[in-house]
């Protein structure tokens, strides 16, 4: 995995630039570095994810409750709220029960944390910029993510308190069945795009707004809210919040926890709230794409510029901040819709929460599933050639094949936002070329050759 | 490389053995989480990402929350213990030990353990070479649907046993729907 983040990210990145330090350190010590600075680099998004979260939350919350929230720290909005809390948080004595299982309670909070910030280094927050650039992303964030509900788990068990059992009995009950729809509801949009590389799924939706898989068939779309309402679930957040519900189970899981280590599993929440936000954002929202045709199209000329260039070029870096910027507002919209339902909608009971998902979203996720795997076939027509769907959508395996032969065509061209159904594959086809970075862009490709010759 | 290599095999040794060690049913699920993670690295180190991510979600995020879901509910007492007699550890460690030799026997006289560190980058076609950078999920895909373009024209993929697979699945979970419904018109009448 060490190789893949330096050959896929930053080796990549440097490669053939001019940058300080580059070629005075051996390949050994620039691994090092790689990581060093990925690391820190992703640390700080994961801290200071729930920082301004948490701040978004009280004031929402305020306002939404006809009061002001946080006014005072740090000026006029209460900026520094988040940091007040901390230091408060800090101070406060760690206790653990008597009756606890003193090893699990005090471990429980770290594999929380651990797990939603393990999730950042999957997460791409603009073309190229991400950690770890593996081909099955989206199946490692969802994995990564799925260990946070063992530590809430282990938190209820091991407090020795009944309230904390019952939170941690519901958690357990809603994770294992909410997991079956976030998972096929994940798939969807991935039926359209045919990989589980997060960048390269955010990369195939430039250009315009239709080409956002939200707008790709009716099925995406209906996916899309029932995604998004699962995910809410899935963090644990009203009106799913079972786990701890505070009316009937005093704090739930986190009853027996103070000062930091209780800060810690909403450091965890919140983070994971903003990862899977992001996750629904590159999966449907056109990822780091504004969805404006003449702000996308020259973003990706300067990227395009940026990539050609042999030095370090500020134009492709200022498209990459302002991809980013894009996303983060995405995700963090996301995550304030979250917060607008929390403080809207009552608490469901644990029973009416199972029934929503077993009975409901399961069975929708399964047909949008199948309609989304049906919807490409209906649109087949017989040619000459065989059976094509080119005017409107094609399928999964003939994508690949095409995208060769439009790249072949015109690689060296500058790519325009034309057709809706051929400008992704367009654009990253000749970008790839121009970067010369054939790890991940090419592949798709290889395979698609190699499958039809297979066909045939 | 080496450095995280042995990390990683550390923990998975020290987790398997505390999971023998420890006489709680949660802690040991606890140290099996440490064993099975640090295996996931492993597999995430020999750049096999899509195993380590199944890994991942399979045994820790599924199969260790349903033991721990299962010991919340079953369990009369707060913490669960499952003490060991001292025949039963004697017994165990013999097992263990001959098991521990015969695995230590045979791993030296296996061929691939022999082969150079590059063995799978260099057996597979070129085009496939890039699945020595951690990106095996397409030709596992390929595989899956009864395609091998690894191997050639002649290889043959895994589309039955997937087939079987997954009507073994469906099978299981009929079978759950029954036995749950069954138990409820029990309960009514």
């Amino acid at each position: 995995m060490i190789n893949t983040l330096a050959a896929n990210s930053l080796s990549d990145a440097f490669d053939g630039l001019s940058v300080p330090l580059y070629g005075q350190l051996s390949s050994g010590d620039a691994l090092v570095v790689a990581a060093i600075i990925h690391a820190v680099l992703v640390f700080h998004v994961f801290a200071l994810c729930p920082f301004f979260l948490i701040w978004l939350e009280r004031k929402g919350s305020g306002r939404i409750q006809d009061r002001l929230g946080p006014t005072r720290v740090g000026g006029r909005f209460g900026w520094l709220q988040s940091l007040a809390d901390g230091i408060k948080l800090i101070q406060k004595e760690d206790l653990c029960p008597p009756v606890a299982d003193a090893m699990l309670f005090r471990s429980a909070p770290y594999i929380v944390c651990l797990a939603s910030f393990a999730a950042f280094v999957v997460l791409p927050f603009s073309h190229n910029w991400v950690a770890v650039s593996a081909d099955c992303g989206l199946f490692i964030l969802l994995s990564i993510l799925s260990l946070e509900v063992f530590g809430i788990i282990m938190a209820g068990y091991s407090s020795g308190s009944k309230w904390s059992l019952f939170g941690g009995m519901r958690e357990a009950a809603q994770m294992v069945s909410y997991e079956i729809p976030l998972a096929i509801c994940a798939l969807i949009p991935i039926v359209s795009a045919g990989s589980l590389n997060l960048g390269e799924i955010g990369d195939m939706q430039g250009g315009h707004l239709g080409n956002w898989f939200l707008f790709h068939d009716p099925f995406t779309f209906v996916a899309f809210f029932v995604f998004f309402v699962v995910l809410t679930a899935g963090c644990k957040r009203a009106p799913f919040d079972l786990a701890e519900a505070e009316s009937e189970l005093v704090g739930g899981f986190h009853t027996e926890y103070s000062g930091m280590r209780w800060s810690f599993f909403f450091m965890g929440e919140y983070a994971s709230m903003f990862a899977l936000c992001g996750v629904a954002a590159i999966l449907f929202l056109g990822g780091w794409h504004t969805g404006i045709p003449g702000v996308d199209g020259l973003l990706q000329e300067w990227r395009l510029k940026g990539a050609e260039s042999p030095e370090f070029s500020p134009l492709g870096y200022l498209a990459n901040v302002i991809g980013a910027g894009v996303f983060v507002s995405k995700a963090a919209f996301g995550v304030f819709v979250q917060i607008w339902l929390r403080w809207t909608l009552p608490r469901l009971r644990i029973d009416q929460v199972m029934i929503t998902c077993l009975k409901y979203f399961v069975p929708i996720s399964c047909f949008l599933f199948l309609g989304a795997t049906v919807w490409p076939l209906m649109w087949m027509f017989a040619t000459d050639d065989g059976l094509t769907s080119a005017p409107f959508r094609s399928p999964l395996g003939n994508r690949a094949t095409h995208a060769v032969s439009e790249g072949t065509k015109e690689s060296s061209s500058t790519p325009q936002s034309s057709a809706p159904a051929e400008a992704p594959e367009d654009n990253s086809e000749a970008e790839s070329a121009a970067t010369g970075e054939n790890t991940a862009m090419a592949e798709p490709i290889t395979v698609g050759m190699n499958f039809s010759e297979v066909r045939q | 490389m080496s450095l995280f290599f042995t990390i990683f095999a550390l923990a998975a040794c020290l987790g398997a053995v505390a999971v023998v060690i420890s006489q709680s049913v949660v802690r040991m699920a606890f140290w099996l989480i440490v064993s099975l993670g640090s295996v996931a690295g492993l597999f995430f180190l020999a750049d096999a990402d899509f195993i380590g991510a199944a890994q991942l979600l399979i045994y820790v995020g599924g199969t260790l929350v349903l033991l721990v879901f299962g010991i919340m509910l079953t369990a009369s007492g707060p913490y669960m213990k499952i003490p060991a007699s001292p025949g039963e550890t004697v017994v165990a460690g013999l097992i263990g030990v001959m098991f521990l030799s015969m695995v230590f026997s045979t791993l030296p006289a296996s061929k691939e353990w022999k082969q150079s560190p590059n063995y799978i980058a260099e057996t597979v076609t070129p085009e496939f070479a890039d699945s020595s950078e951690g990106n095996t999920l397409r030709p596992l895909g390929f595989a899956l649907l009864g395609v091998r373009p690894d191997v050639g024209q002649d290889g043959a993929g895994y589309l039955l046993p997937f087939e079987i697979a997954s009507v073994h699945l469906l099978v299981v979970l009929i079978g759950a729907a029954y036995l749950a419904r069954a138990k409820r018109r029990q309960d009514n009448a």
